[in-house]
Formats: C-alpha cells, structure tokens, sequence
C-alpha cells in the first residue's frame, strides 16, 4: 500500500489551475495553427491568427487565455492501492483549486447557490468525478470550463428507432443552435448511450481527449470525421464571423444503454479547451 | 472596411458603420454584465440614476480576471451579449451608444438598436490576454460588491471589433455564415 499525503494533491491541483488557464496542450496549439492555414474568409483568418498572438501574450506575460478562467472540472483516478493520509481528499482537491485561483489571479466564477448567486470568491467548490482504478498512482486531470461554451452544451434523450442519423441530427443541431456563442472554432464532446448523466460526463470526459487520437471503436472514427466534414460545412467559422473553421475536432465516448433509449450529449467547449494532466 | 472610431460614439458615426466593418475603438468604455445589469434595471425601476452616463456611451459585456501587481487589468475578453438581452432595450431607449461582446441578439434588441440607431460590435471571444493589452486604464466606478461584475471605466486604445449588428439591424452572424455555405456550394 502507498501513501500519498493529501498535501501533495493539493500542491498538484494548485499548479495545474494555473497551468491550463495560460497554457494549452501542444495538440490544441497544433489545431488552431492548422485552422488558420485552412481558413478561407479573411476575417476567420485574422481572428485565428489573433487567438495565436493571444497564446503567446498569454504564456508569456502570465495573463489568463481567457478571463473567464472556468469552474474547476476534476477528473480524478485514484488507485485502490493507494492510502491517502493527512486530510480529506475533496477537502484537498478543493484546497488546490482555491489556492490557485487565489494565487494564480484567476477570475472567481462561482456561486454559492443557483438562486441566490453569491461568489464564493475562491472559486470553490469544483466538480469532482472519482473514478477507482488498479494501481497505486493517483491520475489527476484538471479542466477549467468556461460558461459561454457550456451554456450550449445539450442533452437529447432520443429514441433506438432514431438511430445514428438521430445521433448525427443531434450533433449538427447543438453546433447550429451554439453559432457565434459558443466561441468558435470548438471542440465537440459528444456521449452516445449510458443513462441521461452517463452521457454528459463522457461528452465532458470526450473533450480532454489528444485531438490527434480518433476513436478506437471504428463506427465512432468514421462519425467523428464524417461530423466534423458536416460542422465545417454550416459556414459558422472563427468568431461566428463566416468561414469554414467552426470545429477543430469532434470527440466521442460511447458506452452500453438500455434496451428503450438513446441519450445523446453534446459538450461543446471554445477554442479555449483547457486541461492540464499528471500523475502522482 | 479598417477604420478608427471614437467612444462615446454619436448617432451620426453609428449609422455609418456597418455590419462586417472591422473597427478600432478608441476612448472611454465601461463593463457591466449579468449581475450589474440586473442592479441597472433595480436602480431605474425605483427611480433612481444610473452610476454612469448613458447617451452615447458603450457598454462592454465583460467581467476580467484580477490585474497582477503593476498591470492595468487581467485577462479581458467579451462574454455572451445574449443573457443582458432582457435589459438592453431599456438602455438603448435611454441613448445607449453601442455595445461590445459577442454571440447573438435577441429581434428585441435588434429593433432598438435600429429605433435608436446604435450597434453592436463582436470582440474576439476568448482572446482576453490579447485585448487587455488595448486597456489604459481601468477604475471601479459603481457595485464595487460585485467583484469581476462591477461596473468599470475603462480607457481604450485601439480596441480590434468587428460591427455584428449595424444601425439598419443587418446582422453579419446570418449573412456571413449563409455567404459562407452558399460560396462553397457554388465551388
């Protein structure tokens, strides 16, 4: 049995809030170099060109890529031989989030209540997802998600007879109905199957995904190229401005279902797709 | 069309922009989001005048994260204009010059802008880093309470947006994306 102090989690989740917010993922970086090339409207092409320029301020001067610096989404795999000692594990993961919001001057986003709506000022507490694992290693994944792009996000409880053009239909929908809102171009987290929140936190989870990877389930491969061919067609582009880039890749996770339903999630995330990654 | 604007902004120059002119702004704006608009609305509801002046004034929809020591602010980027929809109209009434943020409008809106002959301007979403460095200066002016929903002057120097909605309500979201998919049809 190992021993992991709960100090520790919480150093680890402080640095990685601080790293998503100024720095994305080599892949994410890559895409967005990608679209510029590719984009056609010339007012897509700046725009793209201008989130480049606002990478490098962004690393290099230490500002957030984007001020709305997210509610702090934890992936968090622990493995069950894995004994953490020196505090409560939530407490320690919510510790780090405040802490590096705090220290990292990240924007406090979050309220107390829905209703009531007053900040925490410590963008506490995040939303944690468990997951129990073999081993003796703690996986920790860290996405700050910003609210422009989640407030489009869409849950479709279709029927079996709907089928994978029902899928397809629900997809093309959430991305029309998002447009400009969604901060385009984005990344589409799609869940197939599960129950009504199964899908929405692999729809989630789909987005932390390497965009260089595809699906290893070949019928998900061929829907995650067909989409994105299909969103890139709907003219939305950079910005919302007009042009052909309007996703930069289209993620899904599928998973069993009951013999009645077909729930369909889609998580859309801008082009700012943050996560930071390591292993204790 | 590339082109520098003054904020405040008269009506004369806002029915000269239109939708897809790319602009520079330059001059005094202020922030107000979700929560200071419902403040607006509460303090015009009761009576009362506005922390600011409204007429030709324009209103960023923006919220930025905290200015490190020695900066003038921190990341500041445009939030989606559509959840300040239901009070807009009343401030477009009241001589609301133009507005800045991103993502689409209510029909309500778009009438007032065209009633009023004001614009909307779409900054880039999502490139805060970048747009704070067109920031000069920053001060608290009103509902200091509400943190990063506080009621902001800020000083610009040439602010990048593109006009979304123009004083004759085109809207460049409907065209340019239609202008887009019918261009590739036709390829």
């Amino acid at each position: 049995m190992r021993t992991v102090e709960a100090i520790e989690i919480t150093k680890q989740i402080k640095e990685m809030c601080i790293e998503a917010n100024h720095f994305l993922s080599p892949d994410m970086k890559k895409a967005l170099e990608t679209a510029a090339k590719q984009e056609d409207s010339i007012l897509g092409k700046q725009i793209l060109s201008q989130l480049e320029e606002n990478l490098e301020i962004a690393g290099k001067d230490m500002i957030p890529i984007c001020q709305d610096t997210g509610m702090a989404v934890i992936f968090i795999k622990v493995g069950q031989d894995v004994h953490i000692i020196g505090g409560n594990l939530e407490n320690a993961i919510n510790e780090g989030v405040r802490q590096g919001y705090q220290d990292g001057y990240l924007r406090k986003s979050v309220v107390e209540d829905p209703i009531e709506r007053t900040n925490t000022k410590d963008n506490t507490p995040a939303v944690v997802h468990y997951k129990i694992t073999e081993g003796d290693s703690i996986d920790i994944t860290v996405v700050p998600k910003g609210f422009g792009s989640e407030n489009m996000s869409r849950i479709f409880m279709l029927k079996p007879a709907d089928g994978l053009e029902g899928v397809k239909e629900a997809i093309l929908t959430a991305v029309k109905d998002a447009g400009p809102n969604a901060c385009p171009p984005m990344i589409v987290g799609v869940g197939i199957g599960g129950t009504f929140e199964k899908c929405a936190l692999m729809a989630k989870h789909a987005l932390t995904r390497n965009l260089e990877e595809r699906s290893s389930v070949p019928y998900l491969k061929d829907l995650e190229e067909e989409m994105l061919i299909k969103i890139n067609g709907l003219g939305i582009g950079p910005g919302g401005l007009g042009g052909k880039m309007t996703a930069l890749s289209v993620n899904i996770e599928a998973y069993p279902t009951h013999i009645a339903g077909l729930p369909v999630a889609v998580n859309i995330c801008c082009h700012v797709n943050r996560h930071a990654h390591r292993v204790i | 069309m590339n082109q520098s604007v003054q904020i405040p902004i008269s009506k004369e120059t806002a029915k000269k922009l239109k939708a897809g002119d790319y602009v520079y702004l330059t001059g005094v704006i202020y922030t107000a989001r979700d929560a200071a608009h419902k403040r607006m609305q509460e303090t015009l509801d009761a009576g009362k005048e506005l922390p600011m002046e409204i007429k030709g004034n324009a209103i960023y929809y923006m919220g930025p994260s905290p200015a490190r020591p020695g900066c003038v602010i921190g990341s500041a980027g445009p939030t989606t204009a559509s959840r300040m929809d239901k009070y807009t109209p009343r401030l477009l009434d009241l001589g609301l010059g133009a507005m800045i943020g991103k993502g689409k409008r209510s029909q309500a809106v778009i009438e007032a802008i065209k009633r009023n002959d004001s614009v909307y301007f779409a900054a880039i979403g999502g490139a805060g880093a970048l747009l704070s460095q067109k920031i000069i200066s920053s001060e608290v002016i009103a509902y200091d309470d509400l943190g990063a929903e506080a009621i902001r002057k800020l000083e610009v120097k040439d602010f990048p947006v593109v006009v979304v909605i123009d004083s004759d309500g085109n809207n460049l979201y409907e065209t340019a994306a239609g202008a887009y998919e019918k261009k590739k049809d036709e390829g």
